[in-house]
């Protein structure tokens, strides 16, 4: 599994500087848009709506755990995809390693990307006074969760996907939907009431409830234990799907 | 150890892909038997989707078997499979090579995945690029290959481990004639350095050049084995003389020919005519006096050729399709 993982480290060597540089100017483009331009006038206009706290406070960390999402489901699927199909996963395969350890080995290098790319995240939100002390590395780990609970079943998924634009399509109809139902713009208490339960079943609202809690210091075991629970049941559900169907691509 | 045994055994070989979805249960090899001593080269000959690459796959131990015994290096792949992934080097269609790596960042990835120590392989890949002549590209990215080095490149990585068997599948499809020669030196090397080839093509003078004994496959089934010489003796006769005629006349030429003494004479390793596409096959002893029989039917083809019969006529008189379609 470490070899693979140093195999994918080894790539990444390549463009990591580039990739950093997105994974800070993309929160900081974010934060100042949307933080501070709509954050200004949702402030001046609805500030109850949303738990007595700025707008980009609020905004912030929900768009920390969204942006895990998307990180993770973008390596999760398409670099699976692309790796199964015509990449590391084939010439790996005549080697000693078994496909459960490429999958092991892979997952593990895209939850270090997340966490990377969460740690810009939260490095630029507490430039903005946004976060600070022990909540940013609980924010940290809570946003490394939701990536994983998403990369793990992406992956599953996609290393049996022969047609990369399939992935397109679930990124635009299942991925991109999430983000309005997941409580990250707007909290889900101001969507109409018939559709609130579909959002608490929603992997995203989990992250994204976790990761605005523990930003805003407002998060309780319980609740916590809750969002934990069920986004490493995803995580671990999605890696043993993953061994199965990793065996079936590549050892046909 | 191994010696005692052969280096690969199937017995009644057979792999079936399930059913799925529209695309019906496929017999992708059906029930073959063979045995691989140490040293020798063994090449699987067949159409596309005859089952060399299906075959090759379980004896990679990346494939699991339906049915019927496999033995690689006296493992069982189903059970051993890392174990005999480690003794084998494998060379796919595709070279699967990582573009955005160094030459040399290639062969350290590979032999990292073989468990090897970092001086291992910096000593191995140093004589493996000699060998794949790339010394002078060790440092460029893999994308500036040319198709012919990327093949050299994909060899000089399955080398790493030292394997006791390579497996070959369609090592030159796709190159260009100069690059295929230097490929065939390079892997005739390898064969004087005693190391056992197992070999998919289905370029004839490969299997030629390179194999010690062949297995025809047709339909996942095993249609002749020999050496080359063997096989051309026992299924060509000696010559064969080729025609091609004018559009408007190929239908009538054939028809004649096809009734003539040449399709009929003797048995049927004697004399038989073969109608291609684009040609007129005339097996015979005699191409020379074939070809005076032709004219004395008076016909007129645009050229006539008499060459030594080879595998592809082994191939085409036993199945009646020529190998590449």
């Amino acid at each position: 599994m470490l070899r693979v993982f140093r195999y994918w480290l080894t790539r990444y060597r390549r463009t990591w500087r580039g990739s950093i540089v997105i994974n800070v100017l993309n929160p900081l483009l974010f934060l100042i848009g949307i933080g501070a331009g709509l954050g200004a006038l949702v402030d001046d206009n609805a500030p109850a709506q949303i738990a007595g706290v700025s707008y980009a406070a609020f905004f912030a960390p929900g768009m920390l755990a969204a942006a895990a999402m998307q990180n993770a489901f973008l390596e999760g699927a398409g670099g699976v995809a692309r790796a199964a199909g015509f990449g590391a996963y084939r010439s790996a395969t005549p080697t000693p390693l078994r496909p459960e350890q490429l999958a092991a080995g892979h997952l593990l290098f895209i939850t270090f990307r997340v966490l990377i790319a969460s740690g810009a995240f939260i490095v630029v939100m507490a430039a903005f006074g946004l976060i600070g002390g022990w909540w940013a590395l609980g924010a940290l780990l809570g946003a490394t969760l939701t990536g994983v609970a998403f990369a793990a079943p992406a992956a599953a998924w996609a290393v049996g996907v022969r047609k990369l634009r399939h992935i397109d399509t679930v990124f635009r109809f299942v991925i991109m939907p999430l983000y309005m139902f997941s409580g990250t713009f707007f909290a889900v208490s101001q969507l109409p009431e018939w559709i609130r339960p579909v959002s608490y079943l929603l992997p995203l609202w989990h992250g994204v409830e976790l990761c605005r809690t523990l930003s805003l210091g407002t998060a309780t075991i319980t609740g916590s234990s809750v969002h934990i629970g069920y986004l490493l049941a995803l995580a671990i559900g999605g890696f043993l799907l993953a061994r199965v169907t990793y065996r079936r691509r590549l050892h046909p | 150890m191994v010696s005692e045994h052969s280096l690969v055994e199937a017995r009644d070989l057979t792999k079936v892909y399930p059913a799925r979805g529209s695309t019906a249960e496929f017999r992708a090899v059906d029930g073959i038997d063979f045995a691989l001593e140490r040293g020798e080269s063994f090449g699987l000959l067949g159409p596309n989707g005859a089952g060399k690459s299906t075959t090759m796959r379980m004896i990679a131990a990346t494939s699991p078997i339906s049915g019927g015994s496999l033995r690689v290096l006296g493992m069982d792949p189903m059970r051993q499979g890392p174990e005999i992934r480690a003794r084998l080097g494998v060379v796919t269609q595709d070279d699967y090579l990582d573009n955005e790596l160094t030459v040399r960042e290639n062969l350290h990835i590979y032999g990292r995945y073989f468990g090897l120590s970092r001086a291992v392989i910096r000593d191995r890949a140093t004589r493996l690029l000699d060998f794949a002549q790339l010394q002078e590209k060790a440092g460029d990215q893999v994308e500036t290959l040319s198709g012919g080095m990327r093949r050299r490149l994909t060899i000089a990585r399955s080398l790493i481990n030292e394997p006791d068997i390579l497996l070959l599948d369609e090592p030159t499809t796709g190159l260009d004639p100069q690059a295929r020669h230097i490929l065939w030196d390079r892997l005739f090397q390898l064969k004087q350095q005693g190391v056992t080839l197992i070999l998919t093509t289905h370029y004839m003078d490969e299997a030629e050049q390179l194999c010690d004994r062949i297995i025809v496959v047709d339909h996942g089934r095993i249609v002749a084995q020999g050496s080359p010489q063997e096989l051309i003796t026992r299924y060509a006769t000696r010559e064969v003389l080729e025609l091609r005629f004018r559009l408007d006349e190929r239908d009538t030429a054939a028809e004649k020919l096809r009734t003539s003494g040449l399709a009929t004479g003797g048995n049927d390793a004697e004399g038989r005519v073969e109608l291609l596409p684009d040609r007129v096959l005339v097996y015979a002893a005699d191409g020379e006096a074939a070809l005076a029989t032709v004219h004395a039917m008076s016909l007129t083809p645009l050229t006539a050729l008499v060459r030594r019969a080879t595998l592809e006529d082994v191939f085409l008189k036993l199945t009646g399709r020529s190998l590449i379609e």
